[in-house]
């Protein structure tokens, strides 16, 4: 039975062709005929396929596209609560931070996108440095510190991710691990370290590396970790698990992966150590948002930034995202030390975009 | 032939050059970005020892990957078609099964299930297992690749065994040869074209892969070109993307050789086979093939179940909505239908009148299935948002995009039915008045419905899993299971991403089942004058069409 229902969904556009096809074993009519698509323009010029229909009935603010290459699941919620507050309907394109800023540049001058919201400074200044990006006012810049914004003043931190070491609990104590990311090169961490050299926030990472100890010391360092057996992972998150599940005792990470997984496993034998004096190795890089030149809504754009650093957008960083918050006098996620406490490297995070030369250097120490 | 050639008019040529130019529009914006660099940028990138090394790891596991479908399709198409095995229907449908499982699906199942320290090490502790061998790297993906497209070969040659007339084989054995002899001077000769067309699919299909290799840290062009992308060195991943392609070529001709070097006649025999009897090795044959299935698609759902259990107990939320399977049902309809559409005039052309141009158009469908999603995604981009920017951002610009990565699925097996309509019928038709038109919507189409049918249910299952170029082209606020999955586990909550993951491969496997019992479906009686009522072909096999003359081709 269920398959002659199957035949008849599939066979309807098939038939939809013939127009007069012989019709003895084409079931009919299945109930799924007259709800599918298939009578939709698909070929030939469409008028706009909204997916909800209506795409004209613009709230008061009019509506916002943003290009976001921080998932649904992290930044769903509060962009939910903008449209809500203030009337403005945003539609919202996800993907990897690093293709939607690739997109951008594709797209030239016709880019729908009004905002992009990436949680990278790398990406945010490529899109600087290709001047695709708006001024922000000296209101919105003024909320944050100055190490967490472009030095042009077209984007601004919006929340905080340190890099730091993930370390199994049951194998190690905190201390057992050295005071600086240079130690990891020791025979006694021989297999014992997970990294994402293809990760960006790994990427970002060493840049720093390179701007504050230069490149041969970066390009040294690179090649005693691969050397030292240091196990490559896809991303972050495999990471924390291989710590977790004792794979391997350690890794480098950003600092929030782990506490989304202690809220599913609260047993899980894993804690974070964050470094500090200014150590490479404790770099606190931002996820951020910079307002396109061709946008078509600057004023709703400016209003979804505001949002972002509003003292609602704020707390949601923390609460949700286990992020440091930005704007200043905000207070730290729980359980986590506060932003001031930690001595990233001192360096301007619009540096970060030499990405190209970062992934010379890691292609030459023979890791990617 | 005749009303064939009237109907393969300008307009016809016409048509399929246009469908063949969407096709290609990536693969120019490819050589556009590699030029953008110029010859010493290209040059820098080619030169590089490790551009060399990724090539050889390319080429190794497509090669590799094939051989296994290869050696693992064929005997169980053989085994589900002409043995007494138990079970044949169930078999089937369970063999085809793993088609449904995107890449990065069942590479990371496998990675929790076989890593170092995954659920077989929890398993296997109590008896002193510290840790199991890396699966990541070379063999770790040429596993997961294998055990998941191996139908295609599977599906493929089970077509054609199934056409395939028996009286050869019994002659030969009744001439006093061997059946291993038998097998290999009558079967495997007919079985050429089939094993040919799989083996192009799973190929193209390895190199244009990339959820499994990044998975399993295998640097492949892909992964390569995915990590040059994200460095926004668009020009140097072009260059890449470029020696991809020039693969995809090579694999293309490889395929069209070996396919050329035959000339086995078919008939499309309607008379049942006596099957092989296997006698003991009935159930040992039966576990045999229970045990792939097993591998290629039952243990890596067993481990979505498992996130999915454990992702309740931690009162995850499902994260799966009605609209998500709605969105996914209409983004694969319309592929199916718009890809069908799109496929006629290729296939009409291919199937009737084998010429220089229309081999260099039917290759040119297959250009956009070789290239990674993420290079036909910023390719369209590129286009749309430049070109077309009112259409850019709409389904139109999806179904496009699937259009150029998914034609050669429906073009194969419409091209194969197509040949098996007897031109006699057409002529009948104009015969009696009809204008080309008529006949063609009258008499080719109606007896050509197997093809369609297979086309479209091979869209249709490869669009409910395709990920880059619905999360770039799809109009914002569009999701499909296959992004949500995406959006999951990207910030790694697979708890989240398991009943997506779940509905999805339920919703890919409906097709899938379809594709391995259609052939077991006994055509109605038609009232239509039917030449002896071929079950068409299954996937893009290409039975040779019957008025091959003997001795055709070179022996």
């Amino acid at each position: 039975m269920k398959i002659r229902t199957l035949l008849g969904v599939l066979v309807v556009p098939a038939f939809l062709l013939t127009a007069c096809g012989s019709d003895d074993d084409s079931t009919a009519s299945t109930p799924e005929d007259n709800g599918s698509e298939t009578g939709q323009n698909d070929d030939g010029d469409a008028d706009d396929a909204e997916p909800n229909g209506d795409a004209a009935t613009d709230g008061d603010g009019g509506s916002l596209t943003v290009y976001s290459g921080r998932s649904e699941e992290l930044v769903g919620p509060i962009i939910e609560r903008f449209e809500a507050e203030t009337g403005i309907e945003v539609a919202v394109s996800y993907g990897d931070t690093a293709e939607k800023a690739a997109q951008i540049l594709d797209e030239g001058p016709n880019s729908p996108a009004d905002v992009f919201f990436g949680q990278d400074a790398g990406a945010l200044g490529a899109l600087s440095a290709a001047d695709v990006l708006a001024p922000l006012s000296d209101e919105q810049l003024g909320q944050v510190e100055d190490e967490y914004r472009s030095a042009e003043g077209d984007w601004v931190g919006v929340s905080g991710r340190a890099r730091v070491v993930v370390y199994n609990t049951d194998n190690l104590n905190e201390d057992d691990l050295p005071d600086t990311i240079n130690g990891l090169t020791d025979p006694e961490w021989e297999g014992r370290i997970g990294w994402a050299p293809t990760n960006g926030s790994f990427q970002a990472f060493v840049t720093a590396l390179r701007v504050v100890e230069g490149d041969d010391a970066a390009r040294d360092w690179l090649e005693a970790m691969q050397d030292n057996g240091t196990q490559s992972y896809e991303k972050n998150g495999p990471i924390v698990d291989a710590v977790a599940s004792g794979e391997i005792d350690a890794g480098l990470v950003n600092h929030y992966y782990l506490y989304p997984r202690l809220a599913e496993e609260p047993d899980l034998p894993a804690a974070n150590k964050f470094y500090g004096d200014g150590d490479p190795g404790a770099l606190v890089n931002v996820a951020g948002a910079g307002i396109l030149e061709t946008s078509q809504n600057p004023e709703g754009a400016a209003a979804f930034v505001d949002y972002l650093l509003s003292e609602t957008g704020q707390t949601y960083f923390v609460e949700e995202t286990w992020e440091f918050p930005l704007v200043t006098g905000m207070e730290s996620p729980e359980g986590l030390p506060s932003l001031d406490s930690l001595t990233p490297p001192a360096i301007d995070l619009g540096q970060l975009e030499d990405l190209q030369g970062t992934l010379d250097l890691i292609q030459q120490a023979g890791i990617l | 032939m005749l009303t064939t050639r009237r109907l393969s008019g300008r307009a016809l040529t016409t048509a399929a050059v246009v469908v063949a130019a969407v096709a290609l529009l990536p693969a120019a914006y490819v050589l556009i970005r590699a030029g953008e660099g110029g010859v010493s940028g290209a040059w820098n990138v080619l030169s590089q020892p490790r551009t060399f090394e990724v090539l050889l790891n390319t080429v190794g596991l497509t090669a590799a990957v094939t051989a296994a479908a290869v050696l693992l399709g064929a005997p169980l198409a053989w085994l589900t078609v002409r043995t007494d095995v138990p079970a044949r229907r169930l078999l089937t449908v369970l063999l085809a099964l793993p088609l449904a499982l995107p890449s990065y699906v069942a590479a990371y199942a496998y990675v929790s299930f076989l890593g170092p320290r995954g659920l077989l090490q929890g398993w296997l502790e109590p008896l002193g297992v510290e840790r199991l061998p890396s699966i990541y790297g070379f063999w770790g993906a040429w596993f997961v690749l294998t055990v998941i497209s191996y139908p295609y070969v599977f599906l493929t040659v089970r077509a054609t065994l199934r056409r395939i007339d028996p009286s050869a084989e019994e002659a030969s054995r009744t001439l006093g040869q061997s059946a291993f002899a038998t097998f290999r001077r009558v079967l495997i000769p007919a079985l050429r074209p089939a094993l040919a067309s799989g083996g192009l699919l799973v190929g193209l299909y390895t190199l244009s892969d990339f959820g499994a290799v990044s998975m399993l840290r295998f640097d492949a062009f892909t992964r390569v070109i995915y990590i040059r992308y994200g460095l926004i060195d668009r020009s140097g991943a072009a260059v890449l993307a470029l020696l991809l392609v020039a693969l995809a070529v090579v694999v293309l001709i490889a395929e069209m050789r070996s396919r050329r070097a035959t000339a086995a006649s078919l008939h499309a025999g309607s008379r049942r086979v006596c099957p092989q009897r296997l006698g003991r090795l009935r159930w040992p044959a039966f576990a045999a093939a229970s045990a792939v299935f097993v591998v290629g698609a039952a243990l890596p759902v067993s481990v979505v179940c498992l996130w999915l259990v454990r992702g309740i107990r931690a009162g995850e939320p499902l994260r799966l909505t009605g609209e998500l399977v709605t969105n996914s049902l209409q983004a694969s309809t319309l592929a199916a239908v718009a890809v069908v559409i799109a496929a006629w005039p290729i296939a009409l052309l291919a199937a009737r009148h084998q010429s220089r141009t229309t081999r260099m158009l039917e290759s040119a469908s297959w250009i956009g299935y070789a290239l990674p999603g993420v290079v036909v995604a910023l390719g369209l981009v590129s286009f749309g948002a430049r070109q077309a920017p009112f259409v850019y951002q709409t389904m139109t610009m999806v179904v496009i995009a699937y259009l150029v990565m998914f034609l050669p699925l429906a073009i194969g097996p419409m091209k194969a039915s197509v040949q098996q309509v007897n031109p006699a019928w057409e002529e009948a038709s104009r015969t009696l008045g009809r204008g080309s038109a008529r006949t063609f919507f009258g008499v080719v189409m109606p007896l050509s419905r197997s093809g369609v049918l297979t086309g479209g249910a091979l869209v249709f299952l490869t669009v409910m899993k395709e990920l880059p170029a619905t999360l770039m082209l799809a109009p914002p606020g569009f999701s499909t299971l296959a992004t949500q999955v995406w959006n999951a586990t990207s910030e790694n909550f697979y708890g989240r991403a398991a009943a997506p993951a779940l509905a999805l491969v339920l919703l890919a496997s409906l097709p899938t089942a379809l594709l391995a019992i259609r052939d077991e479906i006994r055509p109605d009686k038609s009232r239509r004058p039917v030449e002896p009522a071929p079950t068409g072909p299954v996937a893009p096999a290409l039975p040779e069409p019957e008025r091959v003359p003997v001795g055709a081709g070179s022996r």
